[in-house]
This record gives C-alpha cells, structure tokens and sequence, in this order.
C-alpha cells in the first residue's frame, strides 16, 4: 500500500535491551528480610526480575523508589507456601495491572496508580495512597483493594465470588461510569468522600448486567444512574456490620474518620436477579 | 400461545419389533417417548424430537427411525424452512434464536476444493508402514537464528530459547469449557490428550483442582473475558496459556453459560456462586486495542515467569491478517484462528450463521502476511473451525497451519450427532449438560479411547498421505502450497489462497 | 502517487490502517516556547504502549521568524530527486518561496529508510482564476495536488508557524534523527508512538496527521471509519492514507475550520450523548443534541479512540463516548499535559499540581492566555 511494500525489522518493545539479573542486582540493595529496589531506570520486566530475584534471597519487606510507570508489580511472586507473603512498598507511581493475578502479597502505593489495579487478583491486599485508573479489581476473585481517592471507567466489573472467597474493594473518592458492571460477587463499597454535600456520584450505568455481591454507596445517586439490572435496598444490621468494618480499615490505611463516614447515608445495590439474561432467547 | 411451529423429526416405531421395554422413554431428555401402562403402548410425541438418535442406537430391536418430518412448506426458494421455522418461534417468544455446534449453511468447504500432490517417478513415494514417518510438531515462538559456541568439539547453544510445547501428533483438542460440556467429556478429552501426547484445552471455565496433577502438563488453559477460575496456580500448572478474544462460531459476542449448568463443581471450579448466569463478556474489558492485548500477554508471561508459550485466539474476521501481524508484533508466540464452521455450545443463530469468513482463507491470508512482513516464525499457527477428516488437517498445515484444533470431530468421536441443541443443557448423549443423569452415559475410560483412536487413525492417514508426497517429516509440508491444487474456484479465491488451479 | 485520491470502486481501496499507540502533548498557555524534553522523556516512559513501527512530533510556535509564511515539509520517499524538481516547479508556480532548506539531520541515527526531507516557507501566488480563493483553501488544493498527482511525495505539514516531524522508529529515535531536543522551541508539543497492526514502513504513514496548521494524534480504532469516510468524500475530503486518523483530522478540518463549529460542540458530534441521555435534558439543550445527532450521524466516531487535536493557540483532547481508551490530563502552573498514562506526565513534571480523567467525550482544551482547561476539571474525576 501507499506505494511501498518492504519487509522492516522486529523490534520488540517489551524485550529488547533487558539487562542480566547480576547488572540490575546494581540498583538494588538486601539486608535479610529487608530489600529496597531503585526503579529509576528499570524498565517493566527488569524491575520484576529484580523484585523476584529479591523475593528468592529472600527479602519478605521490599521498597520500591522512583517507579514510574513500570507495569505488573508483584504478578511474578508466586511462591510454593502459600503462606509465605510478600510486603512492598511502592513509591510513588506504578503503571498498569499493578498486582494482576496477585496472589497473597500486600502493595502498598504511595502516590497515584493507573489502570488495571488488581486485575484478576486472586489474594492478598492493595492499597493506595491516590487515585486509580480505568478498570480498578477487574475480574477480582480475592483479597482487599483500598483506593484512598476516586476511581475511572468500569470499575470493579466483573468482580465475582465463592463461598467464603469474597473480595473487597473500597473506594474514598468517587468513580466513573459503569461501576459495577457485570458484577458477579464481592462487596464494593464506594464513599464517595470528596463529593460535596448534595451533589451526586458521577457514575452512570452503576451496576449494569450486575447478578451476583453487593455495592454500598455513600452519598447520592439518581435511579437514571442505575443499570437495570440493580435493586435499591436499605442496610440492615449485617450490611451495618460489613461497612463498619471495612470502613474502620479504610480510616486505618488513610487519615480519615470513621464516625463522620458512618454518619453518611448509606444505600445498598443488589442485583434483581442472578440471572439477568435468563430471559431473552427464543425456544 | 398455540404453537405454529412444524416438528422438525418424525418418529416412527415398528410395533412389531417394539417390545415395550423403555429404553426409549429413559434415554430421551427431551420426552418424546411415553408409555401408558394401562394401554401398555409407547406415545411419541414427535414436536419434542431434535433427532440425536440417542433412541435409534439405544433400541435393543432396532423399532425406531428418526428422520426428517415429511410436512412441508410451500417450496419458496428465499423463505426456505429454517426461515420460517425460526420467525415464527420469534413472534412466539420475542426472544433470540440460539443454536450450538457449527455454522450449518452451504457456504464453500475450500477443502473440498483442493487436492494434494503425490509422487510419481521423479522422487519416491515412502511407505509409513515400515518407514520412518515423523509428526511431531513443536508449538511456540523460534529465534531467528541462534548463537552457537563450540566448547572444544562440542557445540553449544548460548541463545536464550523461547518456551515451546511438544505434540505427537498436529492435531489438539479445541476449547470446550468444563461447565459447558460434562466433567466425563471434559476428562475424556484431557485422558485422551495425556494418552496420545497432545493437548486439550480448558475453554475458560477453569481446570479442576483435582485433574491438576495429572493433567495440567497436556492442558492450554484459556484466560478469557470472563477470567473464570484464573489463578496462579491454574496458569502456572498448564503447558500454554491462551488468550481467547474470538471463537468463530460466535465473532464479537460473548458467552452465557446459564445458571442451571452452573452446578456446585462447576463453580467450585470457576469461583463463581451456583446457579448463577456464568457471563463472559463480549470483550475482555482491560482490551479495547492492540496495545492493551500485549499489556495482559506480558501480565500472563509475568505471572509464569516468562515459562510458557502465550496464544492468542481470535476469530477469522475480515481483516485477520493484519489483526493476525498485531497480535504477534504484542508479543504472542502463537495466533490461534477459529473459522466460520467452528463450533459453540450456544450462539445467536444470526451471528453464527453469518459473522466471520471461512478458516481456509483466513488462515492462507494470515500466512501471507506473516512471511511478507518477515515474522512468521515468531509465532505458530493453530487453525481451528470445522475440521472433519484428516486429509482436512493436511490441507491446513499444507496452507500454513503449525497444528489444528479440533473440537466438533473430537465430539463426534464420543457421540454427538450434532443435534445442535448443545445450549439446552439436555444432551442426550452426556456430552454437553451438567444433568446428573445424563452425565453418566459417558464413561471416561472408554470415551477417551475413542478419542484416541481418533487421534490414532488420523494420523496414520496423515502419514499415508505425507508419504504418497515423499515426505517424511510434518515441516516439510507445512506452508508447501506446491503440493496443493484448487479446483473450480474463481481466480480471486486462488489468489487468496496462493494455490494454483488444478493442472497449472 | 504515494497516496491515492480516486480509486475504480470500493473493492481495490486498499485495506484501512489500524492503529493504536501511546500519546502525549504539553502546551504552556502563556505561550512560552520550550524545548523537546519533555515530549521526548514522556513518550519513552510509555515505550511498551508502541511498537517502534511509527513515531511523531507536532510543534507550534516552532518558526516565530517565519510566522506569516506557511511553513511546509515535504517528504522525497527514497530521496527522489526528480519528484523534488516536480514538487519545486508546483511551489515556484504557485507560491512566493521566501527560503527552503533540508531539514537537518543526524546521520548517526541509525533510522529505516528515511526519506529527503525538506521545508520551504512560502506565500500563495495566485492566478487570477484562484484570486477569489481564501488563502487556507489555496494551501489545502496544492497540497493535495502535490499528494495525489506527484510521485514520491508527501507533505508532512502546511501551517504556520508550526510543523510535523515523524517517521519509522521509536519516537525517540525519530527525535533524535531530527535533532528535535537540540534545535526546536515551541508552546505545544504533541507526540505520538504507534502500535500499528498492518503497516508498510514508509513515513507519511507515522502520526502526527496534518492539514494546514491543524495535527491529530490518534489512539484506537473507529469502527465507523467506512461511514465517516463517505461523509468527508461528499465534502471533498479524500482520505487518500486509509487510516483512522486521517477521517478524524478531515472531520476536524470540516467542521471546526470550514464550517467554524466551536470545539465543545465538535467533540459532542464524534462522541455525542446516548439517547436516554438527551431525553433527560431540558428543552433546548435536548433539541441541540438531538439536531447534533441528526445532522452530523455519519461523523459519530463510533469505536475506541482517543485523539489529542491541536492548532495554533489551542490543544484539545477528547476519547469516545463510553471511554475505551485512556487519557490523564494534568496541569502545573501555564503548563497543561495530555497523556495515555498518568505517569508519563509525573516522569516529566513530579511536581505536577492537578491530574484529572475527563470523562467519555468530554472535551479538555488548553488555550493560549486562558484557564480553559480547568472547565473540564469539574465533569471529570
């Protein structure tokens, strides 16, 4: 096309120009359970070598500094004792999938993360000190996200559960549209703490295709806001008992306070059905 | 409502041979048989039949026939029986008409299209029988070159290899989800597979913890938009892990496996509470382009420590080949092709019967464009979408297939009849339903066998033809067009498929 | 011809582009020119969102001394000479060239096949047939002429005071090969990394698109491409590059220049409120989008995409309407930041002071002496 048709190089982006483990061990230092990593100029994979390399000397507590960006942070560290876990610390601004698939192991970001926080994680706990991006516990199955601010597009969709495998995502701030959607299980709770008094969520299509767990929602939303796939219900006693304590470990991550968020009106989304679309074929 | 609908099958019984005995009545899931003690007589009611001929083979006096009911239509040549059929039963409900397994319209079969080469004089034709005859194909992304450093006489090899799967022979089972079809299908296929030195794959309803140990080294797990059942453990026990974005049955649209077949093990297995709809959503929604696919093929990399091959599965659409060249620049080591003729345990009928373009193009397209822009061994190629014989299998790997994925064959191959009533969860023969009763019809040690015998007669067959060519190794056909000739196809179609017509 | 104005029928045009990337623009709105820094530092840091098969620049303010002048680049593919002495008989007949030169180079960089690239600044010299002819039009007719009817040429850019750097590589690389860091000032700069999935590596090829003195960089894909295309053909825009991005940059071309829509109306017609949405509305508002929707259907941009615009004096970011692909908008005292990722624009300024999503079709602009972009603040989160 375009009157040129010629074979051009392969240039991988992702892979070309990795250094060996014992040239990024340089930007790293470990002093038995304790490691700290200088992300700087490490690029996605290097940084996750190094984390792993780390991991297996075994440094249990890691800082990570000057991360911009990098993707995938703790998605390597997949241990044979599932009861050995992980603790990092990263400082400030982790890219994309931070933790996807994770599996047991606490991150902690100080600063902003971007999208894809906790996408399909399986275990474990994330919390961060900012805001996030698009698609914020994507396909969860487990563990605990805190998002101290708001959220993007499409949060927590397609969240889902087993038994008493229920993930956890709270969110201060407020999110963008279809929050909720294709939800299959788990406890949401979104606060809605940097609204002003009266004013809404922005979200639209909260809830969208939801047949399975439960939103709590802080503050106000319009019922044009809601999928029609969700039912608007008052807490009872047990919901009381799931906020409070999800709430308490909210303020315990981030200098919030508990009774002033209690105080706020609460309402819980439930889907009307488990079967949303059990209807819409023919014989 | 009345009903106007038509009865699809008549069944006839042959009084003489029937001796009540009720076989019938206990195998069909659909009641189409009764019988009434007091008249001591068999009742049919025939507008339930889907003509499985479960009853057929199952009738210890051979008293029934199932064929095609005798009432018709004006003949109309554009509204055919099918369309009207499916309009009324529209203005029924109002809802959307499903079907499962393949697209059954008369588009071209290019296999039957095509013939293959063989020796004459020139080079020897090879007998397999006593000859040496190799299949095995190796599945995953190859170096360009590699660095090699002799250690005195002994080379050595200094590259970094990417992760590879070996298979016996070019044939693997194609995904088929456990939840989907029944825990003894699902186990059938995966004894099968073990057995025969090939893979299965899990679909994307998750692989049961239990089949792990003994199953995973022959399983492509599948993580797809609905991420059913996605751990660490699951992707890191597996031997590949594939992205599923399409499946050609269905291009586009997504799955809803509905709440009665998600029974308890089937959400133990997929972690999702049971009963509920299992929804796999159109898109895997952390991709809406390119670049977001090669964000989750390095998130699975990463999360295997870069030890397995990464596929992608897509489904043949109109622009394949340069979807096909983006999806291996994103970092996959194989690009898996599902066409207009694979099959599905549920689809809208106007999206199976009319969205995607046939495998056989596809995949010639894709070849193409590969080796033009020079990246063709930077991925495989597995072909998939209605593979009915081995010759089929050939022609792929000779259009530049690395290996074939088989699924409708493989079902075949336990019982199906392709009854194409899959989404109603009452398979007559065990195979897609997760009714208890139903279910127990498949014994898994003797359905894997007749996959495996499967699996063995093909590829004696591939051998017979391989060495009619004089050749004695699977990669020396593999994209070899010279051994293929078209016949009666247009010049345009030829060109597509970079075959010459037959006597060219 | 490298590209193509007409084609027999629909059937042989060739298969469309499609492209996803990473992108990134910086605007001071004081005007202040700056240098290539930051563009170059923030489109490295999202190396991984690229392939390496297309990197470009746009930057305005860039030619203050020739600010009166349209200001053209122009490729040679293969650095045909001929086509130069072609494309040069076209200019002298048709403009005043005050001054042309190569653009400089560095040979060291290693870059596929790059072309002869070389700029000329020039005034419209028209016949008396062409004399009623506004000047933008005059510019627009030559330069598709010199794009359709020459061969081996291609015109990067063709506004003032501004101009388009871009090629095959990394955009780093391209930076590089055109000294952009060492050489060039200017209050915008947008770049782009592209990710194409069937692409011939020639330069024209590579992002930014250009027409006049406006650029689109572009992320996604417009499914309603064959529509939108028919439209701009009725307008007398021929998408001669089959790819998205040219459909948006004509539509933008059409509507913001020739038809002198406002940009908050123009991203209301490529991503428009639903339907149920306008039912809400009140009653002028509902029949403004509802006239919108029926006027301007085949211009919806339907798909995902986002699209960083600019033009002398303004930058403007938008995505579709149900927000399929990223963008992060940021500022830091006269300095306003457009990314695909957030962490681009910390990489570059750490000490950012505001970052901000826009939501599905909201509009951030950026304008020269104004805090216009803090209107997009309050829809967003």
């Amino acid at each position: 096309m375009n009157g040129l048709n010629m074979k051009f190089g392969w240039r991988d982006n992702f892979m070309d120009g990795l250094r060996p483990l014992h040239e990024l061990e340089n930007f790293s230092e470990i002093n038995g359970l304790r490691a700290e990593i200088d992300a700087q100029d490490l690029k996605h994979k290097e940084l996750n070598d190094l984390l792993f390399h780390l991991v297996k000397k075994g440094a249990r507590e890691i800082n990570i500094k000057n991360v911009f960006g990098q993707r995938y942070i703790g998605s390597r560290i997949f241990l044979p004792d599932a009861q050995d876990k992980v603790k990092i610390d990263v400082y400030n601004f982790p890219g994309n999938d931070l933790g996807v698939f994770l599996g047991g192991h606490y991150i902690n970001v100080h600063g902003n993360a971007q999208d894809g926080v906790g996408n399909t994680m399986d275990n474990g706990q994330i919390v961060v000190h900012g805001r996030a991006g698009d698609v914020v516990a994507m396909s969860m199955r487990g563990g605990k996200v805190f998002i101290r601010d708001n959220v993007g597009y499409r949060t927590a969709i397609h969240m889902k559960e087993y038994k008493d495998k229920v993930p956890v995502l709270v969110i201060g701030g407020t999110a963008q549209d279809f929050f909720g959607e294709y939800m299959a299980g788990g406890k949401v709770i979104l606060l809605g703490l940097n609204l002003k008094e009266d004013e809404y969520h922005k979200a639209n299509y909260i809830g969208t295709g939801m047949h399975g767990g439960v939103i709590y929602l802080r503050g106000n939303v319009e019922e044009h806001q809601l999928g029609k796939e969700v039912g608007v219900r008052q807490l009872d006693d047990s919901d009381w008992e799931v906020v409070t304590k999800y709430v308490q470990e909210y303020c315990g991550h981030f200098d919030a306070s508990e009774q002033e968020i209690l105080a706020g009106k609460f309402q819980k989304l439930l889907p009307v059905s488990s079967r949303p679309y059990g209807n819409i074929y023919a014989y | 409502m009345y009903s106007h609908l038509l009865s699809e099958f008549t069944v006839q019984r042959m009084d003489d041979r029937c001796i009540r005995c009720q076989v019938c009545e206990r195998q069909c899931p659909n009641g189409v048989h009764e019988y009434d003690k007091g008249l001591d007589r068999m009742f049919t009611y025939e507008e339930k039949c889907v003509g499985c001929q479960r009853c057929v083979v199952m009738c210890p006096t051979k008293a029934l026939f199932v064929r095609s009911h005798p009432s018709e239509y004006r003949m109309n040549a554009s509204w055919t029986r099918d369309k009207f059929q499916n309009l009324k039963k529209q203005a029924e409900t109002g809802g959307v008409v499903l079907t499962g397994s393949g697209n059954d319209k008369p588009y071209r079969i290019y296999w039957d299209h095509m013939v293959l080469n063989a020796s004459q004089v020139t080079n020897p034709s090879i007998d397999p029988l006593r000859e040496p005859m190799e299949l095995k194909t190796f599945i995953g992304r190859k170096p360009d070159t590699l660095k090699i450093n002799m250690d005195g006489d002994v080379p050595k090899v200094e590259s970094e290899l990417h992760p590879n799967i070996p298979l016996a022979s070019p044939v693997l089972f194609s995904a088929m989800s456990y939840g989907a079809i029944s825990y003894r299908a699902y186990k059938s296929l995966a004894m099968a597979a073990k057995e025969f030195g090939v893979m299965f794959n899990t679909g994307e309803g998750g692989l049961p913890v239990e089949m792990r140990k003994d199953y995973a080294s022959n399983a492509i797990v599948q993580c797809a938009s609905g991420r059913f059942g996605v751990d660490q453990d699951y992707l890191n026990s597996a031997a590949m892990i594939e992205i599923k974005i399409g499946q050609g049955a269905k291009p586009g649209i997504g799955g809803h496996l509905p709440g009665e077949k998600v029974a308890q093990h089937v959400a133990q297995t997929r972690m999702i509470p049971q009963g509920t709809d299992a929804l796999s959503p159109a898109p895997q929604h952390d991709i809406y382009s390119i670049e977001d696919l090669s964000m989750l093929i390095y998130a699975l990399k990463e999360a295997t420590n870069y030890e397995k091959p990464v596929s992608v599965k897509i489904a043949a659409v109109h622009n394949v080949a340069a979807i096909a060249s983006g999806i291996v620049r994103a970092g996959a080591d194989v690009v898996a092709i599902d066409g207009l003729r694979g099959g599905t345990g549920a689809a809208p009928l106007a999206t199976r019967d009319n969205v995607g373009i046939p495998l056989e193009l596809a995949l010639a397209s894709v070849d193409r464009r590969l080796r033009e822009e020079g990246i063709r061994s930077k991925c495989s190629i597995l072909a998939a979408g209605g593979f009915r014989c081995s010759a089929d299998v050939l022609k792929a790997i000779a259009l530049g297939a690395d290996a074939v994925y088989i699924g409708t064959a493989a079902l075949v191959a336990m019982g199906c009849t392709l009854c194409q009533k899959c989404y109603t969860g009452k398979c007559a023969w065990g195979i897609c339903t997760q009714n208890p009763y139903l279910v127990k019809r498949l014994n898994p040690e003797i359905t894997s066998q007749r996959l495996v015998n499967l699996l063995k007669a093909w590829s004696h067959e591939l051998k017979e033809m391989l060495g009619g060519m004089g050749i004695n190794a699977i990669e020396s056909i593999r994209g070899n067009r010279e051994h293929l000739r078209g016949i009666a196809l247009e010049e345009w179609e030829l060109n597509v498929l970079g075959v010459k017509g037959a006597g060219e | 011809m490298l590209v193509q104005k007409h084609y027999q029928n629909d059937r042989i045009i060739p298969e469309k582009d499609i492209d996803n990337c990473g992108l990134f623009g910086v605007m001071d709105t004081s005007g202040r020119r700056f240098g290539g820094e930051m563009a170059v530092n923030a489109i490295k840091n999202m190396k991984v969102r690229g392939n390496g098969l297309g990197g470009g620049f746009a930057i305005y303010g860039l030619y203050p001394e020739y600010k009166d002048y349209y200001a053209l680049h122009i490729m040679y593919q293969d650095k045909n000479m001929s086509a130069k002495r072609k494309t040069e008989e076209i200019l002298t007949e048709n403009f005043y060239v005050v001054y042309d030169e190569e653009i400089p180079t560095d040979p060291s960089v290693n870059v596929f096949s790059p072309p002869l690239v070389w700029r000329y600044f020039v005034k419209p010299q028209k016949n008396s047939e062409e004399a009623n002819m506004a000047d933008d039009e005059y510019v627009v007719s030559k330069v598709m002429h010199m794009n359709t009817d020459v061969d081996d040429v291609y015109v990067f850019s063709s506004g003032k005071n501004m101009g388009v750097f871009k090629g095959v590589g990394f955009p780093e690389e391209i930076a590089d090969y055109f000294m952009l860091e060492k050489l060039y000032e200017g209050y915008i700069w947008t770049v782009h990394s592209r990710f194409p999935t069937n692409t011939p590596g020639w330069w024209g090829g590579a992002h930014p698109f250009s027409m006049l003195d406006w650029t689109v960089v572009h992320n996604g894909e417009i499914s309603s491409y064959g529509t939108n295309r028919r439209f701009l053909e009725l307008h007398d825009f021929y998408c001669t590059l089959h790819t998205d991005t040219e459909v948006m940059a004509y539509a933008v071309d059409l509507l913001m220049r020739r038809q002198g829509l406002p940009i908050e109306v123009v991203s209301k017609i490529f991503a428009p409120p639903m339907w149920n949405a306008i039912e809400r509305m009140n009653k002028e508002e509902k029949e403004l989008y509802t006239t919108l929707r029926m006027v301007y259907a085949p211009l919806l941009m339907n798909g995902p995409f986002t699209v960083v615009i600019a033009h002398h004096n303004e930058m403007i970011g938008i995505t579709d309407r149900i927000r399929l692909r990223p963008i992060t908008a940021g500022a830091k005292g006269n300095l306003v930041f457009l990314s695909s990722e957030e962490m681009a624009i910390r990489r570059v300024c750490p000490d950012l002071e505001l970052t901000w999503t826009p939501a599905g079709g909201e509009p951030v602009v950026a304008r020269l002496n104004t805090q216009d972009h803090l209107k997009s603040l309050n829809k967003s989160i």
